[in-house]
Order: C-alpha cells, then structure tokens, then sequence
C-alpha cells in the first residue's frame, strides 16, 4: 500500500501530533479571503489555467472538436490478478468519459485534462480498476478528478474511504456523482469527496448547496449539450454530467486561488452557491 | 424424474412463466406511462459479453425478443459500463448509431431513455424505453420514475434468472446440479440411508 495517510504529513514537513507554543507563528497561513467572497473573487476572469484536472471514466476520444488537447490518456486493466496502468491511445469506447471532458472544457477552457481509463474494460474486477486508477490519479498529484461513476462493491468500500480521505489531505479534490437511482454506492456518500446531483436550470455556472447532504451540491444536469463519439454533439440528462459542471467550476476556483485546501475550496463552493444569501 | 423433481419443476416452470410475464408487463406500464413508442428490457450475458432483448412492448415486440448485440456499445452499453441512468433526447445526429439501430431492429428511434437494472453488486441488463413525445422537455421527475421502473424490472428480471438457474439445474445442467443430483439420491434411498444424508447435509450447512 502506497498511499497511507501519514506520508502526506511527512511531505508538508508539518507537526504531525501536536504543536509547541511557540511553533505557531512558523505554519502561519495566508488569510486574505474579503469579508464576503463573491463569485468574482472567487472564479471570475479564471479559465482553469495552470489547474490539472483528471478524467477518471471510460477515456476520451481524441482529437473531439469540442476538448482539443489531452495531455496524457492512461488506461487502467486487469490481467490476470495484476492490475496493468499503460499509456493508451484507444479513446473512448462508450462516450462517457468523452462527454465529461467535453464539460470541463467548455466551462474551464484552458485546464489541463488528462484521461485515466477504468470503464468498459470487461464486467469483472471493475472496482479494483477503479480503485487502482483512482490511487494512480492521487499519486499524479492532480488538482481535480472527476468521478462520474461509483461502485456498489461493499470489499471495496473501505479502500475507497481511505482513497478519498489520502486524496483530501493531498490536495487532490474529489468531485463524485451521486446515482439518481435508490441503491447503495460510493464514493460519493464519503464527506471527503464533493457529491453532486442534477439541477433543472439550463445554466453551466448556477450551482445549489444542499442543506441535507450526502448530496452536497446539484449542478446542471438537464438536457446538456455533449460531446458525443465521432466528433458530434448531442443533447443528455443524467447526474454523470452535472458532476463535470463542478469539477470545472473547482477548476476555475482552483486557477484562481491555488492555495485552497479541498477544505477552503468547499467553503467557496458553498458561499457563492446559487441558493446561499449574501 | 423423481417425485420430487417433478414437484420443484412443475413449481419453476410456473414461476418462469409468471416472472417473464411480469418483466413483460413492467415494459408495457413503462411504455404507457411514459406514451412511448417501445420499451424494452435487455438482459446482460456476461459470458459473451452481449445484450439480449429479453422483453419488449411496441415497436418490435413480435420480432426483437432473443436477438443479440455487443454490450459496450451505443447508449444501452453507456448504462451498462457506467451503471448510470441516460436520457438522449436526439439520437438521430449520431449516425454510426442509426445505421446500427435500423440494422439490427429496423427501428431508429429519436429519443431514447435508458437506466441500469441493479440487482445489489450485479448489472443484470438494461431496460430502454423508446421515443417518449418530444412535446414537452425532460424533466428530473421523469428520471427518478425512470428509476423506479428500472428498480422493478431488476427484480422480474433477477428472478426470472433463478427460475432459469433452478430448470437447469434439475435438467442436470449449471452449478446446482451436483444439489439436484443430490436430491434425486434421497429421493430414492432408503430411511436409514435418507437419515444419514440428511444429517450429513446439516452438518455441512452448520459449517458454511
């Protein structure tokens, strides 16, 4: 196991347990947030620039007239019992992961994408790709991953837990769709990771807070325009797609101010929701 | 066939029975409620990894049932890979899928609504529902109803899977027959031998 919670703290250097009197002034922390953050000081003017954002679904298809560049496309598979993480030029075989890049591109234009390919690859040891894709994403260091998928595999499900809380004190935001249908998944029930559901605003930038969480934000999800397989753009509803409209809006947020901690970003994210009062 | 065979199969051969024509009347509610043109559900054959049309109402319910086509294709195979529900109201800008559709089915719908039918860790098929009237928009309400649909036709369609399981396996076929076998031993013994069997099949069960 690679990726275990204390290594991040022996990364920052910080205390780990415990803190001298006299120690505070040496992790003094950058204030400067106005006494109301609004979206402009919070995204405005940002185009995603400088913020590293992984798609983590079924690939990207190259070359769509709607996401241009991807700076790196990794697939995910099993063999046998050994998990195998290759680069991969194959695209996307069913357009999911095609569609949520094609989001995050419009909305954060100059982000940078990479593609990490964990869906369609058989119907077995799915999770455990998953799981393997997602450890490599956190290893990468990403700013962003989208995660328009879950996994109803409860063996799984503790990894999966410690995954997101690794990936939380990493500074790696987790953005996970919450299924819209009655049945038990993960991670987006897990407080580490921002949840989101589908709204029916036909609007990329109107976002909700939800007070009565594990959904924790809806965003557009509602007769979207999506880039499609063979280049096409199609019109779809489903949660898959209002996830990609968060992730994005971290991406901007994130360009912007690349100091937040998934912690502070949340706070953003919940002080310039659409439904919260100034 | 011993006495007992013949009781479990007259019993599963009605359930089959009466599961298919519950999974058949689940895509016909969904097709009226929804004033589609069809509705269908597909069940997934993980072995060759395709999509079999296991029920169908409307356009093509005469012809379709038992067809096959490969399950990571398309919007049916978007639902199966992401587990996720999928509303595309404007299928027919996406010619490769047309051509596909008209082939298979000769039937290119417009619209097309799609959700998984889960069964807890399983993705047991699909079920699709055809060309709703394009009158009004979408709406989320029409998703989480999709859901529930989808949510019934899980269970008909799980269930029809065991009924199908418990025929083979008293046809001597698929993982329960060493149990069938099993059955039909007792059947025949006699009490001494009936006792022991028994007492040796509890202590089994105690272990797992």
């Amino acid at each position: 196991m690679s990726l275990l919670a204390h290594e991040s703290d022996e990364e920052y250097g910080l205390p780990a347990w415990s803190l001298s009197a006299s120690a505070g002034d040496s992790i003094r922390i950058r204030g400067g947030w106005p006494e109301r953050v609004t979206r402009d000081w919070a995204f405005g003017d940002s185009t995603g620039a400088g913020v590293r954002v992984c798609v983590l679904d079924s690939g990207v298809e190259l070359d769509h007239p709607l996401i241009g560049t991807v700076e790196r496309s990794v697939a995910v598979s099993k063999d046998g019992d050994e998990i195998v993480i290759a680069d991969d030029d194959a695209g996307d075989l069913c357009g999911h992961g095609t569609a949520c890049a094609g989001i995050i591109r419009a909305i954060a234009p100059d982000c940078e994408l990479t593609s990490v390919r964990v869906l369609g690859a058989g119907y077995t040891g799915s999770a455990a790709v998953m799981l393997a894709g997602l450890e490599w994403a956190i290893e990468q260091g990403f700013d962003v991953v989208n995660m328009s998928l879950s996994t109803t595999k409860k063996q799984y499900v503790d990894r999966l837990h410690e995954l997101a809380d690794v990936a939380y004190f990493k500074r790696t935001i987790l953005v996970a769709s919450a299924h819209n249908m009655p049945i038990e998944s993960f991670p987006w029930r897990f407080a580490s990771v921002i949840s989101v559901g589908s709204h029916e605003l036909d609007d990329a930038l109107t976002f909700y807070a939800n007070p009565s969480p594990p959904v924790e934000f809806f965003a557009r999800g509602l007769n979207v325009d999506i880039a499609w397989l063979g280049g096409e753009t199609i019109n779809a509803t489903g949660n898959s797609f209002a996830t990609p409209h968060i992730a994005a809006i971290c991406a901007l947020i994130l360009g912007k101010h690349p100091e937040l901690t998934p912690f502070q970003l949340k706070s953003v994210l919940h002080l310039t929701a659409s439904n919260v009062d100034e | 066939m011993s006495d007992l065979q013949a009781a479990v199969a007259a019993g599963v051969v009605g359930a089959e029975d009466g599961y298919r024509a519950l999974l058949r009347a689940t895509v016909e509610v969904a097709r009226a409620i929804f004033h589609a043109k069809a509705a269908s559900v597909f069940l997934l054959d993980e072995e060759t990894e395709e999509l079999v049309f296991e029920a169908v109402a409307g356009e093509g319910a005469d012809t379709l049932v038992g067809q096959r086509f490969p399950a990571d294709t398309g919007v049916a195979g978007w639902v199966v890979v992401t587990r996720q529900p999928l509303v595309v109201e404007d299928l027919t800008k996406d010619t490769r899928f047309s051509r596909e559709a008209a082939e298979s089915t000769g039937f290119v719908p417009k619209g097309l609504m799609a959700v998984p039918l889960l069964a807890e860790e399983k993705t047991l098929g699909v079920l699709e529902v055809l060309d709703r009237p394009q009158e009004t928009k979408f709406t989320l309400a029409e998703m989480d109803l999709l859901g529930l649909f989808g949510n019934q036709a899980a269970i008909a369609l799980d269930l029809l899977q065991r009924a199908r399981r418990a025929r083979a396996a008293l046809e001597g076929e698929g993982e329960l027959k060493t149990l069938a076998a099993f059955a039909a031993k007792l059947e025949g013994a006699d009490e001494d031998e009936r006792r022991a069997g028994l007492d040796l099949l509890d202590a089994l069960r105690r272990l797992l």
